[in-house]
Protein backbone atom coordinates (compact mmCIF):
# COMPACT_ATOMS: atom_id res chain seq x y z
CA UNK A 1 0.00 0.00 0.00
CA UNK A 2 1.25 3.48 -0.87
CA UNK A 3 0.77 6.04 1.71
CA UNK A 4 -0.93 9.21 0.48
CA UNK A 5 -1.21 12.60 2.78
CA UNK A 6 -3.87 14.82 1.06
CA UNK A 7 -4.49 18.44 1.59
CA UNK A 8 -6.91 19.32 4.26
CA UNK A 9 -9.60 20.54 1.34
CA UNK A 10 -9.19 17.52 -0.04
CA UNK A 11 -9.29 15.45 2.78
CA UNK A 12 -12.77 17.01 3.48
CA UNK A 13 -14.01 16.51 0.14
CA UNK A 14 -13.02 13.12 0.33
CA UNK A 15 -14.19 12.56 3.91
CA UNK A 16 -11.46 11.71 5.34
CA UNK A 17 -9.52 12.54 8.73
CA UNK A 18 -6.09 11.77 8.13
CA UNK A 19 -3.90 9.85 5.56
CA UNK A 20 -5.53 7.40 3.27
CA UNK A 21 -3.68 4.12 1.77
CA UNK A 22 -4.02 3.02 -2.02
CA UNK A 23 -3.10 -0.14 -4.09
CA UNK A 24 -1.59 0.44 -6.99
CA UNK A 25 -1.58 -2.48 -9.99
CA UNK A 26 1.63 -2.09 -11.72
CA UNK A 27 4.60 -0.14 -11.81
CA UNK A 28 4.01 2.62 -8.86
CA UNK A 29 4.10 5.59 -10.59
CA UNK A 30 2.33 9.06 -9.72
CA UNK A 31 0.01 8.16 -12.34
CA UNK A 32 -0.95 4.82 -10.95
CA UNK A 33 -1.49 6.24 -7.39
CA UNK A 34 -3.24 8.93 -8.96
CA UNK A 35 -5.36 6.46 -10.73
CA UNK A 36 -6.18 4.77 -7.97
CA UNK A 37 -7.01 7.57 -5.39
CA UNK A 38 -9.71 9.17 -7.80
CA UNK A 39 -10.96 5.00 -8.12
CA UNK A 40 -11.30 5.04 -4.40
CA UNK A 41 -13.08 8.81 -3.93
CA UNK A 42 -14.24 9.48 -7.19
CA UNK A 43 -15.00 13.27 -5.44
CA UNK A 44 -11.10 13.57 -6.43
CA UNK A 45 -11.57 13.61 -9.69
CA UNK A 46 -10.50 16.51 -11.60
CA UNK A 47 -9.25 18.33 -8.32
CA UNK A 48 -5.48 17.19 -8.01
CA UNK A 49 -5.47 16.63 -12.59
CA UNK A 50 -7.74 18.32 -14.85
CA UNK A 51 -10.80 16.14 -16.18
CA UNK A 52 -10.13 16.12 -19.57
CA UNK A 53 -6.45 16.96 -20.06
CA UNK A 54 -5.09 14.95 -17.23
CA UNK A 55 -2.60 17.43 -16.67
CA UNK A 56 -1.58 18.89 -12.86
CA UNK A 57 -3.35 21.37 -11.78
CA UNK A 58 -0.68 24.54 -11.87
CA UNK A 59 -1.45 24.76 -7.76
CA UNK A 60 -0.77 21.17 -6.84
CA UNK A 61 2.82 19.96 -5.85
CA UNK A 62 3.72 16.37 -5.29
CA UNK A 63 6.34 15.91 -2.38
CA UNK A 64 8.32 12.93 -0.81
CA UNK A 65 11.61 11.79 1.02
CA UNK A 66 11.92 15.59 1.03
CA UNK A 67 12.13 15.76 -2.40
CA UNK A 68 10.28 17.98 -4.94
CA UNK A 69 8.77 15.35 -7.28
CA UNK A 70 6.46 17.99 -9.10
CA UNK A 71 7.84 18.12 -12.23
CA UNK A 72 9.12 14.32 -12.63
CA UNK A 73 7.12 12.63 -15.48
CA UNK A 74 3.72 10.67 -14.07
CA UNK A 75 5.10 7.92 -15.36
CA UNK A 76 8.42 7.99 -13.30
CA UNK A 77 9.10 5.55 -10.24
CA UNK A 78 8.31 6.86 -7.16
CA UNK A 79 10.96 6.46 -4.13
CA UNK A 80 11.75 3.03 -2.97
CA UNK A 81 10.91 4.21 0.59
CA UNK A 82 6.91 5.72 -0.97
CA UNK A 83 6.39 2.28 -2.87
CA UNK A 84 7.54 0.34 0.84
CA UNK A 85 4.99 2.37 2.62
CA UNK A 86 7.86 3.79 5.21
CA UNK A 87 7.40 7.53 3.48
CA UNK A 88 3.89 8.89 2.34
CA UNK A 89 3.38 10.84 -0.98
CA UNK A 90 2.51 13.94 -0.30
CA UNK A 91 0.13 16.02 -2.54
CA UNK A 92 0.20 19.49 -1.77
CA UNK A 93 -1.69 22.85 -2.52
CA UNK A 94 0.95 25.29 -3.34
CA UNK A 95 1.27 28.18 -0.76
CA UNK A 96 -0.31 31.03 -1.78
CA UNK A 97 -2.14 33.54 0.00
CA UNK A 98 -6.20 34.85 0.37
CA UNK B 1 -46.61 28.92 7.50
CA UNK B 2 -44.97 29.78 3.99
CA UNK B 3 -41.20 30.34 4.93
CA UNK B 4 -37.89 32.13 2.62
CA UNK B 5 -34.17 30.50 2.23
CA UNK B 6 -31.46 32.70 1.21
CA UNK B 7 -28.94 30.86 -0.95
CA UNK B 8 -25.69 33.11 -0.31
CA UNK B 9 -22.38 31.69 -2.16
CA UNK B 10 -19.43 33.84 -1.09
CA UNK B 11 -15.80 34.09 -1.64
CA UNK B 12 -15.42 31.22 1.66
CA UNK B 13 -18.21 28.87 1.33
CA UNK B 14 -21.96 28.59 1.26
CA UNK B 15 -24.28 29.83 3.66
CA UNK B 16 -28.16 29.19 4.29
CA UNK B 17 -30.13 31.95 5.69
CA UNK B 18 -34.05 30.92 6.94
CA UNK B 19 -36.70 32.61 7.79
CA UNK B 20 -40.80 32.04 8.36
CA UNK B 21 -42.78 34.12 6.70
CA UNK B 22 -42.42 37.17 7.99
CA UNK B 23 -39.13 36.88 7.46
CA UNK B 24 -38.10 39.23 10.88
CA UNK B 25 -36.09 36.20 12.22
CA UNK B 26 -33.50 34.48 10.54
CA UNK B 27 -31.70 31.35 11.06
CA UNK B 28 -27.53 30.93 9.79
CA UNK B 29 -26.21 27.85 8.47
CA UNK B 30 -23.36 27.58 7.35
CA UNK B 31 -19.75 28.22 5.79
CA UNK B 32 -20.94 25.24 4.05
CA UNK B 33 -17.57 24.07 2.03
CA UNK B 34 -15.59 26.33 3.79
CA UNK B 35 -13.02 28.06 2.36
CA UNK B 36 -14.16 27.26 -1.01
CA UNK B 37 -15.34 29.79 -3.35
CA UNK B 38 -19.03 29.36 -3.95
CA UNK B 39 -19.88 31.44 -7.19
CA UNK B 40 -23.41 30.08 -7.18
CA UNK B 41 -25.93 28.47 -5.41
CA UNK B 42 -29.72 27.70 -6.42
CA UNK B 43 -32.81 25.54 -5.72
CA UNK B 44 -34.87 23.62 -8.22
CA UNK B 45 -38.26 25.28 -8.81
CA UNK B 46 -39.77 22.17 -9.36
CA UNK B 47 -38.24 20.62 -6.55
CA UNK B 48 -37.46 23.58 -3.83
CA UNK B 49 -35.23 20.68 -1.53
CA UNK B 50 -33.09 19.68 -4.96
CA UNK B 51 -30.36 22.46 -4.84
CA UNK B 52 -27.06 23.21 -6.70
CA UNK B 53 -24.02 24.93 -5.72
CA UNK B 54 -20.84 25.70 -7.52
CA UNK B 55 -17.79 24.93 -5.45
CA UNK B 56 -14.59 26.24 -7.24
CA UNK B 57 -10.71 27.05 -5.81
CA UNK B 58 -7.63 28.05 -7.37
CA UNK B 59 -6.07 25.11 -5.99
CA UNK B 60 -8.73 22.41 -6.79
CA UNK B 61 -10.70 23.53 -9.44
CA UNK B 62 -14.60 22.78 -9.89
CA UNK B 63 -16.84 20.31 -7.78
CA UNK B 64 -20.24 20.43 -8.08
CA UNK B 65 -22.43 20.04 -4.96
CA UNK B 66 -26.27 19.27 -4.64
CA UNK B 67 -28.44 18.79 -1.92
CA UNK B 68 -31.41 17.15 -1.89
CA UNK B 69 -32.87 18.21 1.65
CA UNK B 70 -32.82 21.69 1.28
CA UNK B 71 -29.10 22.37 1.84
CA UNK B 72 -28.56 20.46 5.49
CA UNK B 73 -26.52 17.47 3.57
CA UNK B 74 -24.90 17.28 0.60
CA UNK B 75 -22.99 15.32 -2.16
CA UNK B 76 -20.54 15.87 -4.85
CA UNK B 77 -21.68 14.95 -8.16
CA UNK B 78 -20.28 15.39 -11.56
CA UNK B 79 -17.72 18.08 -12.30
CA UNK B 80 -16.23 17.42 -15.70
CA UNK B 81 -17.15 19.85 -18.36
CA UNK B 82 -15.60 18.76 -21.28
CA UNK B 83 -16.32 20.99 -24.51
CA UNK B 84 -18.01 19.33 -27.41
CA UNK B 85 -15.72 18.14 -29.92
CA UNK B 86 -12.82 20.11 -31.09
CA UNK B 87 -13.05 23.54 -28.66
CA UNK B 88 -11.28 25.79 -30.76
CA UNK B 89 -10.01 29.13 -30.34
CA UNK B 90 -11.70 32.74 -29.07
CA UNK B 91 -9.73 35.99 -29.11
CA UNK B 92 -7.99 36.82 -26.10
CA UNK B 93 -6.55 39.70 -24.51
CA UNK B 94 -3.86 40.58 -26.70
CA UNK B 95 -6.08 39.49 -29.92
CA UNK B 96 -4.45 36.21 -30.36
CA UNK B 97 -6.76 33.45 -30.66
CA UNK B 98 -6.69 31.31 -27.33
CA UNK B 99 -8.04 27.63 -26.50
CA UNK B 100 -11.29 27.28 -25.25
CA UNK B 101 -10.71 26.23 -21.83
CA UNK B 102 -13.41 25.06 -18.76
CA UNK B 103 -12.07 27.11 -15.81
CA UNK B 104 -15.28 26.92 -13.57
CA UNK B 105 -19.10 27.64 -13.22
CA UNK B 106 -20.57 30.76 -12.94
CA UNK B 107 -24.39 30.02 -12.43
CA UNK B 108 -26.77 26.87 -12.35
CA UNK B 109 -30.27 27.65 -13.59
CA UNK B 110 -32.52 24.35 -12.73
CA UNK B 111 -34.98 23.31 -15.19
CA UNK B 112 -38.33 25.23 -14.02
CA UNK B 113 -40.27 21.41 -14.64
CA UNK B 114 -37.33 18.54 -13.94
CA UNK B 115 -35.40 18.23 -10.65
CA UNK B 116 -32.91 16.28 -12.62
CA UNK B 117 -32.48 19.02 -15.19
CA UNK B 118 -29.88 21.76 -14.95
CA UNK B 119 -28.11 24.08 -16.72
CA UNK B 120 -24.56 25.48 -15.98
CA UNK B 121 -23.05 28.44 -17.54
CA UNK B 122 -19.13 28.05 -17.75
CA UNK B 123 -16.30 30.39 -18.15
CA UNK B 124 -14.62 29.92 -21.02
CA UNK B 125 -18.02 30.73 -21.79
CA UNK B 126 -20.08 27.83 -22.67
CA UNK B 127 -23.68 26.37 -21.85
CA UNK B 128 -23.78 22.89 -20.27
CA UNK B 129 -26.92 20.79 -19.44
CA UNK B 130 -27.15 17.85 -16.73
CA UNK B 131 -30.41 15.81 -17.04
CA UNK B 132 -29.68 13.58 -14.24
CA UNK B 133 -29.21 15.42 -11.39
CA UNK B 134 -25.49 16.76 -11.97
CA UNK B 135 -23.92 13.18 -12.45
CA UNK B 136 -23.02 14.12 -16.49
CA UNK B 137 -22.79 17.32 -18.08
CA UNK B 138 -23.28 18.01 -21.92
CA UNK B 139 -22.27 21.09 -23.62
CA UNK B 140 -25.30 22.66 -25.39
CA UNK B 141 -22.50 23.42 -28.30
CA UNK B 142 -24.15 25.31 -30.85
CA UNK B 143 -24.18 28.71 -28.78
CA UNK B 144 -20.37 28.50 -29.19
CA UNK B 145 -20.65 27.79 -33.05
CA UNK B 146 -22.45 30.62 -34.14
CA UNK B 147 -20.36 32.47 -36.62
CA UNK B 148 -19.19 35.30 -33.45
CA UNK B 149 -18.14 32.51 -30.83
CA UNK B 150 -14.20 32.96 -32.11
CA UNK B 151 -14.85 36.80 -31.77
CA UNK B 152 -15.65 36.59 -28.31
CA UNK B 153 -13.02 37.89 -25.96
CA UNK B 154 -12.76 37.67 -21.76
CA UNK B 155 -14.40 40.99 -20.26
CA UNK B 156 -11.73 41.27 -16.52
CA UNK B 157 -13.49 38.86 -14.79
CA UNK B 158 -12.62 36.42 -17.60
CA UNK B 159 -14.59 35.02 -20.47
CA UNK B 160 -17.62 33.61 -18.29
CA UNK B 161 -21.60 32.86 -19.25
CA UNK B 162 -23.25 34.51 -16.92
CA UNK B 163 -26.94 34.42 -16.60
CA UNK B 164 -28.78 32.07 -17.89
CA UNK B 165 -32.95 32.67 -18.01
CA UNK B 166 -35.52 30.44 -18.72
CA UNK B 167 -38.96 31.09 -20.30
CA UNK B 168 -41.78 29.70 -18.43
CA UNK B 169 -44.02 30.22 -21.12
CA UNK B 170 -42.74 28.45 -23.94
CA UNK B 171 -39.93 25.73 -23.17
CA UNK B 172 -37.99 26.04 -26.32
CA UNK B 173 -37.04 29.69 -25.40
CA UNK B 174 -33.90 30.79 -23.54
CA UNK B 175 -31.42 33.46 -23.16
CA UNK B 176 -27.81 33.90 -21.95
CA UNK B 177 -25.02 36.66 -21.52
CA UNK B 178 -21.65 36.49 -21.41
CA UNK B 179 -19.11 39.07 -20.67
CA UNK B 180 -17.53 40.30 -22.99
CA UNK B 181 -19.91 38.95 -26.06
CA UNK B 182 -23.29 40.15 -25.01
CA UNK B 183 -27.08 38.67 -25.31
CA UNK B 184 -28.17 35.37 -27.17
CA UNK B 185 -31.10 33.97 -27.38
CA UNK B 186 -32.31 30.22 -28.63
CA UNK B 187 -35.83 29.25 -29.78
CA UNK B 188 -35.09 25.90 -30.41
CA UNK B 189 -34.16 24.27 -26.49
CA UNK B 190 -31.07 25.41 -27.29
CA UNK B 191 -29.68 23.62 -30.93
CA UNK B 192 -29.29 26.78 -32.63
CA UNK B 193 -28.64 30.55 -31.16
CA UNK B 194 -28.55 34.22 -32.37
CA UNK B 195 -26.93 37.55 -30.92
CA UNK B 196 -29.63 39.78 -28.99
CA UNK B 197 -27.77 42.86 -28.77
CA UNK B 198 -29.48 45.61 -31.31
CA UNK B 199 -29.75 48.71 -29.52
CA UNK B 200 -26.59 47.98 -27.31
CA UNK B 201 -24.31 50.84 -27.89
CA UNK B 202 -20.86 50.43 -25.62
CA UNK B 203 -17.89 53.08 -25.14
CA UNK B 204 -14.54 51.34 -25.55
CA UNK B 205 -15.36 48.61 -28.10
CA UNK B 206 -14.26 49.21 -31.74
CA UNK B 207 -17.70 49.69 -33.10
CA UNK B 208 -19.83 50.73 -30.27
CA UNK B 209 -22.90 49.25 -31.82
CA UNK B 210 -21.43 45.68 -32.91
CA UNK B 211 -23.27 42.34 -33.14
CA UNK B 212 -21.22 41.14 -30.16
CA UNK B 213 -18.66 42.10 -28.00
CA UNK B 214 -20.88 44.32 -25.12
CA UNK B 215 -20.03 43.45 -21.70
CA UNK B 216 -23.72 42.60 -20.49
CA UNK B 217 -23.67 42.35 -16.56
CA UNK B 218 -27.26 40.94 -15.91
CA UNK B 219 -30.32 40.17 -17.24
CA UNK B 220 -34.08 39.76 -15.81
CA UNK B 221 -37.46 38.93 -16.75
CA UNK B 222 -40.58 39.01 -14.70
CA UNK B 223 -42.65 35.18 -15.48
CA UNK B 224 -45.72 36.87 -16.23
CA UNK B 225 -44.12 38.82 -19.31
CA UNK B 226 -41.29 36.52 -20.59
CA UNK B 227 -40.81 39.06 -23.91
CA UNK B 228 -39.48 41.90 -21.69
CA UNK B 229 -36.13 41.93 -20.97
CA UNK B 230 -34.55 44.26 -18.38
CA UNK B 231 -30.62 44.19 -18.65
CA UNK B 232 -27.83 45.75 -16.48
CA UNK B 233 -25.11 46.83 -19.04
CA UNK B 234 -21.16 47.18 -18.20
CA UNK B 235 -22.61 50.74 -18.61
CA UNK B 236 -26.65 51.49 -19.40
CA UNK B 237 -29.70 49.80 -17.87
CA UNK B 238 -31.58 48.48 -20.62
CA UNK B 239 -35.15 47.50 -21.76
CA UNK B 240 -36.43 44.83 -24.61
CA UNK B 241 -40.00 44.63 -25.30
CA UNK B 242 -39.22 41.73 -27.71
CA UNK B 243 -37.69 39.07 -26.49
CA UNK B 244 -34.54 40.78 -27.33
CA UNK B 245 -35.24 41.83 -30.63
CA UNK B 246 -34.14 45.30 -29.81
CA UNK B 247 -33.62 47.09 -26.72
CA UNK B 248 -33.41 50.73 -25.63
CA UNK B 249 -31.94 52.92 -22.99
CA UNK B 250 -33.94 52.69 -19.53
CA UNK B 251 -31.59 54.28 -17.34
CA UNK B 252 -32.72 57.90 -16.97
CA UNK B 253 -32.56 60.03 -13.78
CA UNK B 254 -29.62 56.97 -12.55
CA UNK B 255 -26.94 58.54 -10.49
CA UNK B 256 -24.53 56.26 -13.14
CA UNK B 257 -26.08 53.48 -15.46
CA UNK B 258 -22.57 51.22 -14.29
CA UNK B 259 -23.58 48.50 -11.63
CA UNK B 260 -24.06 44.82 -11.86
CA UNK B 261 -27.35 42.93 -10.85
CA UNK B 262 -30.74 43.71 -11.33
CA UNK B 263 -34.24 42.16 -10.84
CA UNK B 264 -37.78 42.25 -11.35
CA UNK B 265 -40.31 42.39 -8.21
CA UNK B 266 -42.23 39.67 -7.90
CA UNK B 267 -45.78 40.61 -8.15
CA UNK B 268 -45.09 44.23 -10.30
CA UNK B 269 -43.50 43.37 -13.83
CA UNK B 270 -42.66 46.74 -14.37
CA UNK B 271 -41.16 47.34 -10.86
CA UNK B 272 -37.39 46.58 -11.27
CA UNK B 273 -33.98 47.26 -9.09
CA UNK B 274 -30.50 48.15 -10.01
CA UNK B 275 -28.23 48.75 -7.68
CA UNK B 276 -25.57 51.87 -9.23
CA UNK B 277 -22.00 51.68 -8.70
CA UNK B 278 -19.41 55.07 -9.10
CA UNK B 279 -18.02 53.50 -12.93
CA UNK B 280 -16.18 50.93 -14.72
CA UNK B 281 -13.39 51.63 -12.94
CA UNK B 282 -14.50 52.95 -9.21
CA UNK B 283 -16.78 49.55 -8.27
CA UNK B 284 -18.24 51.16 -5.27
CA UNK B 285 -20.95 53.50 -4.73
CA UNK B 286 -21.44 56.57 -5.47
CA UNK B 287 -20.86 59.01 -2.59
CA UNK B 288 -20.21 56.20 -0.24
CA UNK B 289 -23.85 55.54 0.10
CA UNK B 290 -25.60 52.29 -0.56
CA UNK B 291 -28.66 52.90 -2.57
CA UNK B 292 -30.85 50.46 -4.20
CA UNK B 293 -32.46 52.37 -7.13
CA UNK B 294 -36.39 51.15 -7.50
CA UNK B 295 -38.55 52.37 -10.76
CA UNK B 296 -42.20 51.42 -10.56
CA UNK B 297 -42.36 52.61 -14.79
CA UNK B 298 -40.08 49.70 -16.43
CA UNK B 299 -36.87 52.05 -16.15
CA UNK B 300 -36.22 55.69 -16.93
CA UNK B 301 -37.96 57.05 -13.87
CA UNK B 302 -36.33 55.92 -10.34
CA UNK B 303 -36.26 56.64 -6.52
CA UNK B 304 -33.39 55.87 -4.73
CA UNK B 305 -34.19 53.60 -1.19
CA UNK B 306 -31.86 54.24 1.36
CA UNK B 307 -33.59 53.48 4.61
CA UNK B 308 -31.75 51.17 6.21
CA UNK B 309 -28.55 51.10 3.97
CA UNK B 310 -25.13 53.25 5.14
CA UNK B 311 -25.89 56.42 3.76
CA UNK B 312 -21.99 57.40 4.41
CA UNK B 313 -18.63 55.43 3.92
CA UNK B 314 -19.62 52.87 2.54
CA UNK B 315 -17.51 51.72 -0.61
CA UNK B 316 -18.81 47.47 -1.30
CA UNK B 317 -19.43 46.30 -4.49
CA UNK B 318 -22.67 43.76 -5.36
CA UNK B 319 -22.01 41.54 -8.20
CA UNK B 320 -24.68 40.75 -10.52
CA UNK B 321 -25.48 37.25 -9.48
CA UNK B 322 -26.39 39.08 -5.74
CA UNK B 323 -29.73 40.02 -5.82
CA UNK B 324 -32.75 38.18 -5.68
CA UNK B 325 -36.34 38.45 -4.36
CA UNK B 326 -39.03 36.31 -2.77
CA UNK B 327 -42.27 35.53 -4.13
CA UNK B 328 -44.11 36.34 -0.56
CA UNK B 329 -46.17 39.16 -0.22
CA UNK B 330 -44.66 42.13 0.27
CA UNK B 331 -42.08 41.26 -2.09
CA UNK B 332 -38.97 40.14 -0.27
CA UNK B 333 -36.15 42.34 -1.97
CA UNK B 334 -32.23 40.43 -1.08
CA UNK B 335 -28.71 41.57 -1.86
CA UNK B 336 -25.42 40.59 -0.52
CA UNK B 337 -22.00 42.98 -0.57
CA UNK B 338 -18.32 42.37 -1.25
CA UNK B 339 -18.50 43.29 2.22
CA UNK B 340 -20.13 40.75 3.41
CA UNK B 341 -23.57 41.54 3.95
CA UNK B 342 -26.78 40.48 3.23
CA UNK B 343 -29.64 43.23 3.58
CA UNK B 344 -33.16 42.20 3.06
CA UNK B 345 -36.12 44.08 2.31
CA UNK B 346 -39.44 42.56 3.40
CA UNK B 347 -41.86 45.46 1.36
CA UNK B 348 -40.29 45.71 -2.20
CA UNK B 349 -37.62 47.99 -0.99
CA UNK B 350 -39.20 50.36 1.33
CA UNK B 351 -36.87 49.52 4.21
CA UNK B 352 -33.95 47.15 4.10
CA UNK B 353 -32.15 45.47 7.52
CA UNK B 354 -28.90 43.55 7.15
CA UNK B 355 -29.79 39.74 7.69
CA UNK B 356 -26.08 39.27 8.36
CA UNK B 357 -23.09 41.63 8.49
CA UNK B 358 -19.67 39.87 8.51
CA UNK B 359 -19.67 37.39 5.77
CA UNK B 360 -17.00 36.56 3.64
CA UNK B 361 -17.43 38.87 0.20
CA UNK B 362 -20.67 37.70 -1.32
CA UNK B 363 -20.44 36.46 -4.41
CA UNK B 364 -24.56 35.16 -5.43
CA UNK B 365 -27.54 35.38 -3.70
CA UNK B 366 -30.70 33.33 -4.40
CA UNK B 367 -33.86 32.96 -2.48
CA UNK B 368 -36.51 30.18 -2.46
CA UNK B 369 -39.95 31.03 -1.61
CA UNK B 370 -41.28 27.81 0.42
CA UNK B 371 -44.79 26.84 1.01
Amino acid sequence: MIRVVLPTHLRSLARVDDEVAVSVEGAPTRGAVLDALEATYPVLRGTIRDQVTRQRRPFIRFFACEQDLTHEPADAALPDAVVAGAEPYLVVGAMAGG
Amino acid sequence: MSGVRVLVGTRKGAFVLTADGKRDRWQVSGPHFPGWEIYHLKGSPADPNRLYASQSSGWFGQVVQRSDDGGRTWEAVGNKFEYDGDAGTHQWYDGTQHPWAFARVWHFEPSLTDPDTVYAGVEDAALFRSTDGGATWQEMPGLRRQPSGPHWQPGAGGMCLHTIVLDPKDPGRMYVAISAAGAFRTDDGGTSWRPINRGLRSQGIPDPDAEVGHCVHRIAMHPSRPGVLFMQKHWDVMRSDDGGGSWREVSGNLPTDFGFPIDVHAHEPETIYVVPITSDSLHFPPEGKLRVFRSRTGGGDWEALTKGLPQQDCYVNVLRDAMAVDSLDPCGVYFGTTGGQVYASRNGGDSWTPIVRDLPSVLAVEVQSLA
